[in-house]
């Protein structure tokens, strides 16, 4: 409306006075948004705060008649050592992802920054692929790949001598799956990160290397004392879109393990599911998975607060 | 000349790294079931074999996962295209009170964890008769990609000066029209490209298909087939293969179509919120 008022052509063409005081048009836009919005995504979520304060089993999925029980829930939860484990595993699980993660990015960002067009051109192309790669499909050819008879990953193994891997089941293994799925998210989310990484470092004034390499600085110097401080905001950015990603990683794991074997892979939204899929406690899975938006809001808020500083600087 | 080589080398590892997987899955697709089966792998794709392809697309109900895919991803792209087109007019073209407010809102519901949803959105879909149904994964697939389509397609809308608008309605055009015949053809590139982003995000999603469609089997969508292989094909890796990269092949059609928005796009998408 600023634009319509900026103009003094447009006085010509003269604007229903009522609109001018408090235009309609954009609210009536925004509308759709706002409605669906409402509908889809804050209504479930205020039903998942009503279902972990009731009494919600099967009979009450069937009869509709749940009984508000307070905070029980949250308290059978937060004093059953089992959730304590699932959040040790979980953060355990984020923190070796996402440094893995940010390492390999910035070592590829880094390589790439370097490489000659042609090579740099494979390299994009490999990470683009894997990023084209859906979830569905790279856990099945996952499980191939570590298949315990036939998958390549044993053969070569055993080809390099590591004979103990001749039909190794690494699915019947707690920490060997906790690995495969590990793997299996690293390589899913480093393209991503890398080619971010890479985007932003090619926007650092080459002088400053140039100076600082004159004054012999090595390559860690520069890296440390240039790219990182230059990019800070789009590291932190990065890491905590990360976070947030391997936080709520559901896919992979429920596909691959279903959280198991035993429980070794049950990460929290694993968890909320198990409970309120096997056990049918609606009730016990809302609680478990709204203390997980606790812990995503609190990464959440770190995100926003780097988006901020990103906007600023840029 | 030393570091050099080392660049070389480690691009070649990162390019086999990243690339190896997918190039598996292909290569077992077109592998003879007795070269899959051999103690040695080969790594060339000598013999190939289009029996696996033939395998997954006789599996039952293959068709008809296809066509709840595509019904689903595209439903919810056209929604989510219709309703955003909408709001980012509103927030990039017009000066309104709570316009920082709403913006702040698609930000924060582009982040929503889905993940935490399943249970109530499970329940709502029962009380409200839509469990087993299409319809309530097209809702939710509309609203998972409708704050991303909202933010790009504002961003693309920004990038188109409002001048022209003007110009058109100095002209005579009302706002419409401009819109409609200035505006829209030049937005459509970003139209398409943001509409296909939503597609693949729609056509990968794997948790809500797996818990909302549980009683007819045949309504469910590719993902949720692809992952109860084991009871389709038993151990035939071949057309397990052979599925998965079926199931790929529109995704990386479309990466190609947009190459390097691909990467500028996202990743500004992502950046930017």
């Amino acid at each position: 409306m600023t634009l319509v008022a900026e103009r003094p052509v447009q006085e010509t063409a003269p604007a229903p006075p009522k609109r001018r005081k408090r235009p309609v048009l954009p609210y009536l836009l925004i509308a759709p948004t706002l409605l669906t919005t409402a509908y889809l995504l804050l209504y479930p979520l205020v039903r998942n705060v009503i279902i972990s304060l009731q009494e919600f089993g099967l009979p009450q999925l069937v009869r509709g008649d749940a009984k508000f029980v307070g905070l029980a829930n949250y308290v059978k939860v937060l004093s059953d050592p089992e959730f304590w484990a699932v959040v040790r595993r979980t953060l355990w699980f984020t923190a070796i992802n996402v440094v893995l993660i940010m390492v390999l990015s910035t070592l590829v960002a880094l390589l790439l920054v370097r490489l000659g067009k042609g090579l740099r051109f494979l390299v994009m192309g490999g990470l683009v692929l894997t990023w084209a790669t859906p979830i569905i499909a790279a856990t099945t050819v996952f499980q191939w790949l570590f298949q315990s008879r036939l998958g390549v990953v044993n053969w070569a193994l055993v080809a390099m001598g590591f004979e103990e891997y001749r039909d190794y089941t690494w699915f019947a293994d707690g920490e060997a799956t906790f690995g495969i799925l590990v793997t299996l998210i690293v390589w899913q989310s480093v393209p991503f990160a890398a080619l971010s990484l890479y985007a932003a470092m090619i926007t650092v004034p080459q002088e400053l290397y140039e100076a600082a390499r004159m004054d012999g600085a090595g390559a860690w110097r520069v890296f440390s004392t240039i790219t990182f401080p230059m990019l800070r905001a789009m590291f932190g950015l990065i890491t905590c879109l990360e976070v947030i990603w391997v936080v709520k990683a559901f896919v992979q794991i429920w596909v691959i393990s279903q959280g198991g074997p035993g429980q070794a892979t049950t990460t929290l939204p694993v968890y909320a599911f198990q409970v309120a899929q096997s056990l049918q406690r609606y009730d016990l899975g809302a609680a478990v998975s709204m203390l997980m938006v606790v812990l995503l809001v609190l990464a959440l808020l770190a995100y926003f607060r780097q988006l901020y500083r990103q906007e600023r600087e840029a | 000349m030393i570091g050099r080589i080392s660049r070389t080398t480690a691009a070649l590892v990162v390019f086999v790294l990243s690339v190896f997987p997918v190039y598996w899955m292909v290569l077992t697709a077109f592998k003879p079931t007795k070269d899959i089966q051999s103690a040695t792998p080969t790594f060339l794709p000598l013999p190939i074999t289009f029996d696996h392809f033939g395998t997954a697309i006789a599996a039952k109900g293959f068709f008809s996962f296809w066509r709840n895919s595509l019904l689903v991803a595209g439903g919810a792209v056209l929604l989510a295209l219709l309703v955003a087109l909408l709001a980012a007019f509103a927030i990039a073209r017009l000066q309104w009170k709570g316009r920082r407010a709403f913006v702040l809102m698609v930000f924060v519901a582009q982040m929503t964890p889905w993940e935490a949803l399943l249970i109530p959105i499970y329940v709502i879909a029962r009380d409200t008769g839509m469990l087993d149904t299409l319809w309530i994964l097209t809702l939710v697939y509309f609203m998972m990609t409708l704050p991303f389509t909202i933010v790009t397609l504002r961003g693309f809308l920004a990038a188109i000066p409002a001048d022209l608008e003007e110009a058109a309605q100095v002209d005579g055009c009302t706002r419409g029209q401009a819109f409609r015949k200035v505006v829209f053809p030049l937005l459509a590139p970003g139209l398409l490209a943001t509409s296909l982003f939503g597609f693949i995000t729609a056509w990968n999603e794997f948790a809500f298909a797996n818990v909302l469609i549980i009683k007819d089997q045949d309504d469910r969508t590719l993902p949720v087939w692809l992952s109860s292989f084991n009871n389709t094909f038993g151990t035939d890796w071949g057309a397990t293969m052979a599925a998965s990269t079926l199931f790929m092949l529109p995704v990386l059609l479309i990466f190609i179509v947009l190459q390097g928005r691909v990467t500028t796009g996202i990743v500004g998408g992502a950046v930017k919120g």
